[in-house]
């Protein structure tokens, strides 16, 4: 009787094992679009700029970071390996606006949970959805952002070849999926103390300083020693290793050694793997603790 | 357990009541546990099972667990212990209205609903003009959520739980909202996913309601399921439970009058917790007055379970005025025949000043009085008015009906 049936399914507490799968959350496809669409409706509804917010957004900090740190303290950027460009925005807005995107997601993914309380109390759907469909949301502004600032390169005297191209969308690729696994975590740590939201802010703000953004990493090694404890840490930030990356394909226009994509997918993968594994265990009891 | 549609097998869940909820980190740490509570019980080893294609009641008084009990199966809530085993897709309405966006317009809503529930983009969009028209909201629909009444938004609600087919259907005290005429396209909607096989699943207090549309009823209390059956011996039971053994709740305004008691008495002088729509009924209020009290005016009335009052007299209507009462005692009021519809009737009893001005007891809803209805010659409203069909052309009374008088 159990076989002939379809639709049955079955929930029942196991310890590791939450009440849904991930194919529930793939067969959600048409849930996480309505989602997507609510979050891009609804989040500049009555401003007058509309969508161009998103876009102004880092434009305004590429601007500010280029004029204090480029301008005022003259960091100077390590001149491109191949495409030979060295112009202070493009070096910083290769690394600043992966470095953002991970931010934004991490940030807003914190609140996808408890700014839909309604939905979460009174219908069942897998509950990720809410943070993927974030995470959608985030991804297509940066997609803009990653073809304005192509086209800046072009316009600079910059190339773009297809190589390092497709290498920007795989890193693309996998670091959604890293900030997926850490939205997953700060979305329900924020369930359950809403101090993450706060702590967050502060948190993103260290994470930023200590990612080689505005400054070269060059700048660190000397400082430290490249033997040394510290620089070993240092280079432990996967942001470190995210945004070195993009700034390979986009500004450089090479292609980071393998390795480095390597390290790179292996934070990915571990950061999915946990933050699926402990919203698993925590979601169960969302409606209720929300 | 043939064609089960739910299974809940053991179900039990308890809540933390936290005695101060913190959510900060700062507390966390320096009392090195996230906070303090005790555990609540909202079910304790429910088990039971739902066939399919009919309609199941979980009745009970508030608090009682039914509305955990449909947040499980619905999957909102993970139970603590038990299993639950569903088969076939499911449709929820849970109290008010079920998760729109207030900024997004109706129609957004109604996708964005849909697919929660898993109907596709191109399914719902066929529906939509019987959804608009099921919730009669008309040009509302392309406006955004927050500016609905109360009574469109439920409309709206119940128009895509029901417009979106589910196997189950399962609906949280949907009766208590919503005017007259909606109450009635919601039992029709019901009627119909009767007829078509589907499971249905509701819960509430509205005893008469639940008794006329279910199948089955299970009787919740504090968490257990204490009785399951057909819906006349659930309500029956519950109703010797709850109905005139019930203590009353309050303690009286004076507390030098009181209504002791309000004893129900059937034809043959036994005392009765239901009645027969037809039959006699005598109500005795007993009376405890410590103080003489001076021409005390006494009143009954029956209220529907949605708050209606159906019937109230006063005994300086009749005219009964005793010039002044002491001690224990009881007056009657006599009906000679009970002519109200089948359902549950929340009977309030009060002892007054001669001015109506001074109540020195009031029992809001103290007692309980089932009607029940065997014939059911007439089929809704609250009062029976022993109306008959006739032939207009020849003059005659058709009588008994030809055909089928419902």
């Amino acid at each position: 009787m159990i076989a002939e049936n379809a639709n049955r399914r079955t929930h029942r507490l196991t310890r590791f094992s939450g009440p849904s799968g991930i194919r529930d959350l793939l067969a959600a496809h048409e849930l996480l679009r309505n989602l997507w669409l609510r979050e891009v409706r609804t989040k500049y509804r009555r401003t007058t700029l509309g969508q161009g917010w998103s876009l102004l957004n880092p434009v305004a900090q590429i601007t500010i970071y280029s004029v204090v740190f480029g301008y005022v303290l003259r960091i100077k950027p390590t001149p491109a390996t191949s495409s030979g460009l060295d112009v202070f925005v493009l070096w910083l807005a290769a690394a600043l606006l992966p470095f953002l995107f991970f931010a934004t997601v991490v940030n807003t993914g914190a609140l996808s949970l408890i700014g839909n309380t309604n939905l979460i109390q009174k219908v069942y759907f897998p509950r990720e959805a809410l943070v993927l469909a974030n995470l959608f949301s985030c991804l297509f502004s940066f997609a803009i952002e990653l073809v304005v600032l192509h086209v800046a390169v072009l316009l600079f005297g910059g190339t773009i070849r297809i190589l390092p191209l497709a290498t920007t969308i795989l890193l693309t690729i996998l670091l959604a999926a890293f900030a997926f696994g850490m939205a997953l975590l700060s979305s329900v740590a924020t369930v359950y103390f809403r101090d993450t939201q706060h702590l967050l802010t502060l948190l993103m703000m260290a994470w930023f300083y200590a990612t080689p953004i505005f400054y070269p990493i060059a700048l660190i090694r000397q400082r430290l020693g490249v033997d040394s404890t510290g620089y070993v840490l240092y280079r432990l930030n996967p942001m470190e290793r995210f945004t070195a990356a993009f700034r390979d394909t986009i500004y450089n226009g090479t292609v980071p050694d393998l390795g480095t994509i390597g390290i790179v997918a292996g934070y990915t993968v571990s950061a999915v793997g946990v933050g699926h594994f402990v919203f698993r265990r925590l979601e169960g009891r969302l409606a209720e603790e929300l | 357990m043939a064609n089960l549609a739910v299974e809940v097998a053991n179900v039990s869940k308890s809540f933390r009541l936290y005695n101060e909820r913190n959510q900060s980190f700062k507390e966390t740490v320096l009392r090195r546990r996230r906070s303090s509570y005790e555990e609540f019980w909202a079910l304790r080893d429910v088990s039971f099972g739902v066939r399919a294609g009919t309609t199941f009641g979980l009745v009970g008084q508030n608090g009682s667990g039914k509305s955990t009990m449909l947040k499980c199966i619905t999957r909102i809530l993970l139970p603590n212990r038990g299993q639950i085993v569903t088969r076939g897709s499911i449709a929820s309405l849970l109290e008010l209205g079920s998760g729109f966006h207030l900024d997004l317009s109706g129609r957004e809503n109604v996708f964005l609903n849909a697919s929660m529930l898993g109907i596709s983009r191109a399914a719902i969009a066929k529906k939509l003009d019987a959804i608009i028209e099921f919730a009669d909201i008309g040009e509302f629909i392309d406006q955004p959520v927050k500016t609905y009444s109360s009574g469109m938004y439920v409309r709206l609600a119940f128009a895509v739980a029901t417009h979106v087919d589910p196997d189950i259907l399962i609906v949280d005290e949907v009766l208590a909202v919503g005017d007259a005429m909606f109450q009635d396209r919601c039992m029709q909607k019901f009627a119909e996913f009767r007829r078509r096989g589907k499971t249905v699943i509701l819960a509430s207090h509205a005893l008469g309601a639940m008794e006329r549309m279910c199948d089955e009823l299970g009787h919740l209390e504090r968490g257990r399921l204490v009785d399951t059956g057909a819906p006349h011996d659930v309500v029956g039971a519950y109703l010797v439970a709850h109905g005139p053994k019930r203590p009353p709740a309050e303690p009286p305004p004076d507390a030098r009058v009181r209504i002791t008691e309000i004893e129900m008495i059937g034809a043959h002088g036994f005392q009765i917790s239901r009645v027969q729509t037809g039959d006699p009924i005598t109500f005795r209020m007993h009376y405890w007055a410590e103080d003489p009290i001076d021409k005390p005016v006494f009143t009954l009335a029956l209220t529907t379970t949605s708050g209606v009052c159906a019937w109230a007299q006063h005994s300086r209507d009749e005219p009964m005025m005793p010039s002044s009462i002491h001690g224990r005692g009881s007056v009657d009021v006599d009906v000679p025949q009970m002519m109200l519809q089948a359902g549950a009737y929340g009977l309030h009893a009060s002892i007054i000043d001669d001015a109506l001005a001074y109540a020195y007891d009031f029992k809001p809803q103290g007692f309980c009085l089932e009607v029940f209805n065997d014939s059911l010659a007439e089929s809704k409203g609250i009062a029976v008015l022993g109306g008959r069909w006739g032939n207009a052309l020849n003059g005659s009374h058709l009588h008994p009906p030809v055909g089928d008088s419902r």
